[in-house]
């Protein structure tokens, strides 16, 4: 760290241990302790205020598989829906929610608090959006096997939902986290966490072939696609891994990409 | 803490159609500060002197258009990022924190200032003692009452322990004996660490009570800056009367009318600012005669900080007596 000469000031008492006139510096809070601290607040904020929410989001997936039993009769398109509809769940909470409270915490003044202290942005974003992504969890697994139970769907290989939930996740809720913090405005940012949830029901939960070929380029755009893709993969008895692993891979991606723009975000709104 | 020439200047804003534009403001204008070690100092100033755009600049949450910001040493407008290394801030917002727990807003915080987990949590136990917040510590700050909310935030602010504490409007909703806890553990500090404090307010009691010297904003300037004691003796030769009339003035009587000229009316309250002799007069003449059937209350006090704020041609709205 570079040395600044002090200009000369009225100051009774230099301080022990600085460099010349400078006073020492409290200690830098490292990446990975100030991560696990916003995590694990964050998580703490579930008890107090997201259960609600959780619920309504399972609900829903739950709700549209229903509705879909009576149009998808099992096959290729069951597999789409009852994967489309899990990683429904990861997009809820994960892209609208989060959304929601980065912009509802930006345009409050509520980043200041954060903005102040010496931990990296990075901590402060991937915290959040680890968090998020864990609320998820629950949701996902049980619309998975109601899914898989509705419309009578091998269960073998659900066990993919833990490469599926924080890859999805983290690219869902990076993107959230980061349209909640550029949106000037805290409607506009609940406003695009909502389409972009929308964009995850209306794409991912409709069996692809049957879409116009505009639509299905819009559905390769989307992130969680390649969540919905990966998983619907598995239900098949003898799945392509390498197909998986692809899907995943694009998934993970652009997770980090969306968390590296959330945490660019993060920093621009902190200091205006 | 040495600011010069701070100056910040938000764009005018064009209306949209039906909503009319707000023109150029300049929030902060040329401020010039030097705040010692060890000292309490206060921005004194109402509702949009510019005291939290300054505070801003001062924490490095905001660039400043022009002027230097030099914190025990730092240069804060080159190494914003110093500023969370040397300070701690309480904000007047606790949305970050409003769905913890007590004593984790305290926990965290201290873990994000850069303490070890052990550290943290012991002395986020010694400021929840100090302040008084234990029996609470369980409690999700949202359902706390405003003072108590605001209270387990400066707790907060005190874990990881800073030589500068940047307080804006620290007491805002608070019963005396949560005040109390707060100017201890303030007093506390600065006598055995040697912790200076920058005191946001527009309470010009608390202002005369705790403030070892005081800038007093206006529009975005200072218009004064010495101790309370100071500045009052520039208002030394006046007092201040005080009276509030049953229903309306009795302007009838002839002394009564040749006061309104003078007298800052707020609905019934009359408020004004005279020499000793002249207020004898004046409460005589309110008291004596037919005036004294109107009248509801007087009160005849020595000038306050805002009576300095007054004379200095400070606008005199939104000062706050508590």
């Amino acid at each position: 760290m570079s040395v600044v000469p002090a200009k000369a000031l009225p100051r009774p008492v230099a301080a022990a241990g600085g460099a010349g006139d400078e006073a020492p510096l409290g200690p830098r809070a490292r990446l990975w302790p100030s991560l696990a601290a916003v995590y694990r607040a964050q998580l703490s904020r579930a008890r107090v205020a997201r259960i609600p929410l959780l619920f309504v989001a399972t609900f829903q997936s739950i709700g549209i598989m229903v509705m879909m039993r009576g149009v998808v009769d099992g096959g290729g398109d069951a597999r789409s829906v009852v994967a489309g509809s899990s990683v429904l769940v990861v997009a809820f909470v994960g892209l609208n929610l989060l959304a929601q409270y980065f912009g509802q915490l930006r345009s409050s003044g509520g980043l200041d608090h954060y903005a102040t202290l010496p931990a990296p942005a990075a901590a402060v974003v991937l915290g959040a959006a680890g968090a998020y992504a864990s609320f998820t969890v629950p949701g996902t697994v049980v619309t998975a096997v109601f899914g898989s139970v509705l419309f009578g769907l091998p269960m073998g290989h659900l066990w993919v939902l833990a490469a599926v939930i924080p890859l999805a996740g983290a690219a869902l809720s990076g993107l959230g986290a980061a349209l909640g913090l550029l949106a000037p405005r805290p409607e506009l940012a609940t406003l695009l966490g909502q389409l972009g949830m929308s964009a995850a029901l209306l794409l991912g939960v409709l069996p692809a072939h049957r879409m116009p070929e505009g639509v299905q380029l819009l559905r390769d755009l989307l992130p969680s696609t390649y969540g919905v893709e990966a998983f619907a993969r598995t239900f098949d008895p003898d799945p392509a891994w390498a197909s998986v692993l692809g899907d995943l891979t694009v998934c993970g991606a652009v997770g980090v990409a969306s968390l590296a723009l959330a945490t660019w975000a993060y920093r621009r709104a902190a200091v205006r | 803490m040495c600011v010069r020439g701070l100056t910040k200047t938000y764009p005018a804003v064009r209306g949209r159609r039906g909503a009319p534009g707000t023109p150029e403001v300049r929030a902060t204008d040329d401020v010039r500060l030097d705040i010692r070690r060890g000292e309490i100092f206060g921005l004194l100033g109402p509702n949009g002197a510019g005291k939290s755009t300054l505070v801003r600049q001062l924490t490095g949450l905001m660039r400043p258009d022009r002027g230097s910001v030099e914190i025990l040493g730092h240069d804060i407008v080159r190494h914003p990022e110093r500023a969370a290394r040397i300070l701690a801030y309480l904000g007047q917002e606790s949305t970050a924190l409003d769905e913890l727990t007590v004593s984790l807003a305290a926990e965290t915080t201290g873990r994000l200032r850069g303490l070890e987990l052990r550290r943290a949590r012991e002395e986020r136990d010694a400021v929840l003692d100090e302040l008084g917040l234990a029996p609470i510590a369980a409690r999700p700050l949202k359902k706390l009452s405003g003072g108590q909310r605001r209270l387990a935030c400066f707790a907060a602010a005190l874990v990881g322990e800073r030589p500068l504490l940047v307080l804006d409007e620290p007491t805002t909703g608070m019963d005396p004996v949560a005040r109390r806890a707060v100017w201890a553990a303030v007093d506390r500090r600065r006598a055995e660490r040697g912790t200076t404090v920058l005191l946001v307010t527009h309470n010009v009691i608390e202002a005369e009570t705790v403030l070892d010297r005081v800038a007093v904003l206006d529009r975005g300037r200072v218009i004064a800056c010495d101790t309370p004691a100071g500045l009052k003796e520039r208002v030394a030769g006046e007092v201040r009367v005080e009276l509030v009339w049953r229903e309306r003035a009795p302007l009838e009587v002839p002394e009564i009318a040749a006061l309104r000229d003078r007298a800052a009316e707020h609905g019934r309250r009359w408020s004004l600012r005279m020499a000793p002799e002249e207020a004898r007069a004046t409460v005589a003449a309110v008291t004596g005669g037919a005036a004294f059937a109107a009248l509801d209350d007087f009160t005849l006090a020595t000038p306050s900080l805002e009576d300095v704020y007054l004379s200095l041609g400070g606008s005199g709205q939104g000062l706050v007596k508590a």
